[in-house]
């Protein structure tokens, strides 16, 4: 539990100190979000139809962005290197610095959703199960994102990469976190779907950080 | 099976293999072609459509089968450290990539006339669009980087991932469909299932037979290649050492070590 | 000429069935000529490192 919290509140710190990293990823979901518009036109009751899914892609693209911060520092100083070393519990400190992450990008995403989706007119009923979808699926995508970070770590152009591996695996939660709100707006429970995310929350829990931690060895080999 | 991990006895079953799946493929194709294109009778729903169906299922069957053999050779890999199962998961991974694309397009050939368009997001097309995209994943892992060795681990472990994955996306994408489209016309959508007849098996099974056997014959070229690949590396590296042996100037003349340069300049 | 005719119109489906059965022949004997190929250089290859190393060990 130790080198859990030691972690979590080194990368929290980190980020705290250059708290820069998370304005542009937030700033980044805001602006692709109002792209919208200007691509299909104002009508209101267009965006309305498509308010939930906007959010939806344009956050995990702003999180995808954010991926390759979480372990790309610690690879290129060699403090990564020293973790495997010392026999930390890798899938511990993975776990850890995705809490991490998803506390400094994921949690700024939820909090501005509700921001943008009155830009694009989601209607009322749609904001809790909105705001529940993202809580419920960004732990999801940080943890299934660690898992293709540590893949291209020390790879040529590994953001363009990063993208191509992680999007498909991302289609699950975006088919069922855009479903719970649709299901709201157009009067169905969201409870199925919600369930559904939580569930891809506890399998990604308990498989992404071994995953990843092989990932990791093999990077610092 | 770690009787296969050494990689002469593996190649000296893999090339006791290769003219029968060659051969067999052969025979087959040229059995199964003619029935499939010329004397099977054009089905009473799908007409002649239904001849495409000849190479799409095979394809399709291979780009998941070719899945499997990945995920399984990537397995062994990873916890065997069985360095064949690695290069057949590599070797087989453009031909999955291969057969994925052409399920699609011979897919989206028959549902041009059947359906009346190109492409509709039915479960089972955007499941193999998924897939598609997996396979490029893995080709694309596997090739970014300088270190040969370090992408065979890599793309291993996207594969487990990946394998992991398929069931629940595919699973998803089913379910979204129907929630989307709950009356899609599936005229013989299920393409084989929903007209079991004995003249539409017969040039389907043939050619799922040739297309299968064809997979496992190239397999064999292509692990023959990839072997000799790394037998090149060996060959250039040990080349290298024994130029350095002779002459040590040499070394720095054929490539810069550049974890020697400082080393030597402090001296 | 005309049965031939007649067949290859598939039906009225002959744009359909046939690029099917082009591509498919295009990616299966593609496959296999690439294949083919690069085993075909990386022989070579290996020879010709094999004779360079045999000569260079002599001299």
């Amino acid at each position: 539990m130790s080198v859990f919290t030691a972690v979590l509140a080194r990368d929290l710190r980190l980020a705290l100190r250059q708290s820069a990293d998370s304005l542009t990823v937030v700033a980044f979901f805001a602006i692709a979000t109002v792209l919208f518009p200007f691509g299909v036109g104002p009508e209101a009751s267009v965006l309305a139809r498509i308010a939930g899914g906007v959010v939806w892609v344009t956050a995990l693209l702003a999180a995808l962005l954010s991926l390759d911060r979480i372990f790309t520092v610690d690879y290129e100083d060699g403090t990564l290197d020293q973790l495997v070393l010392t026999g930390a519990p890798l899938p511990v400190v993975v776990l850890a610095k995705v809490v991490a992450h998803w506390l400094t990008t994921g949690v700024p995403l939820i909090i501005i959703s509700p921001v943008l989706a009155v830009t694009l007119h989601l209607p009322a009923a749609g904001y809790g199960p909105l705001m529940l979808a993202l809580l419920l699926g960004t732990p999801t995508v940080s943890l299934v994102g660690a898992v293709g970070a540590a893949l291209v770590l020390g790879t040529r152009r590994g953001g363009v990469l990063l993208s191509l591996l992680i999007l498909p695996l991302y289609i699950p939660v975006l088919i069922f976190g855009t479903a719970a709100i649709e299901a709201t707006v157009t009067g169905v429970s969201a409870g199925p779907m919600l369930t559904v995310l939580a569930g891809f929350m506890v399998l990604a829990l308990t498989l992404s950080p071994w995953a990843t931690a092989a990932a990791l060895r093999q990077a610092v080999e | 099976m770690h009787r296969f991990a050494n990689p002469t006895q593996f190649m000296r079953i893999a090339n006791a293999i290769y003219p029968w799946a060659a051969g067999l493929s052969v025979i087959l194709f040229l059995i199964g072609l003619p029935i499939a294109l010329i004397t099977s009778p054009p089905d009473y729903q799908q007409s002649e459509t239904v001849r495409i169906m000849y190479v799409h299922v095979p394809s399709a069957w291979l780009a998941l089968m070719i899945y499997g053999i990945m995920a399984g050779g990537s397995a062994a890999f990873l916890i065997w450290r069985h360095p064949m199962a690695n290069l057949a998961a590599k070797a087989s991974a453009p031909m999955g990539a291969v057969f994925t694309g052409l399920a699609l397009i011979t897919g989206m050939l028959w549902g041009q006339p059947m359906w009346g368009t190109f492409w509709v997001w039915d479960g089972r097309l955007t499941s193999f669009l998924i897939l598609f995209f997996l396979y490029l994943g893995y080709l694309a892992l596997g090739d970014a980087f300088e270190d040969s060795e370090r992408g065979d681990k890599a793309a291993a472990i996207l594969c487990l991932v990946g394998s992991v994955n398929i069931p629940i996306i595919h699973f998803s994408v089913e379910w979204w469909n129907t929630l989307h489209q709950p009356s899609i016309v599936k005229l013989g959508g299920d393409g084989v299932k929903s007209t079991v007849d004995g003249s539409i098996l017969l040039p389907l099974f043939l050619m799922l037979g040739a297309f299968t056997f064809y997979y496992f014959a190239v397999l064999v070229l292509r692990l023959r290649s990839e072997l000799l690949a790394a037998k090149i590396r060996n060959a250039r590296m040990s080349q290298v050492a024994t130029h350095a042996a002779i002459d040590p100037a040499a070394e720095g003349r054929l490539f810069v070590d550049s974890a020697r340069l400082p080393r030597a300049s402090a001296e | 000429m005309d049965t031939l005719m007649n067949y290859l119109a598939m039906g009225g489906y002959a744009a359909w069935v046939w690029p099917s059965y082009g591509l498919a022949t295009i990616g299966v004997v593609g496959v296999l000529l690439v294949s083919r190929r690069t085993l075909k250089t990386r022989e070579r290859e290996f020879e010709m490192l094999k004779n360079a190393r045999r000569g260079g060990g002599q001299s």
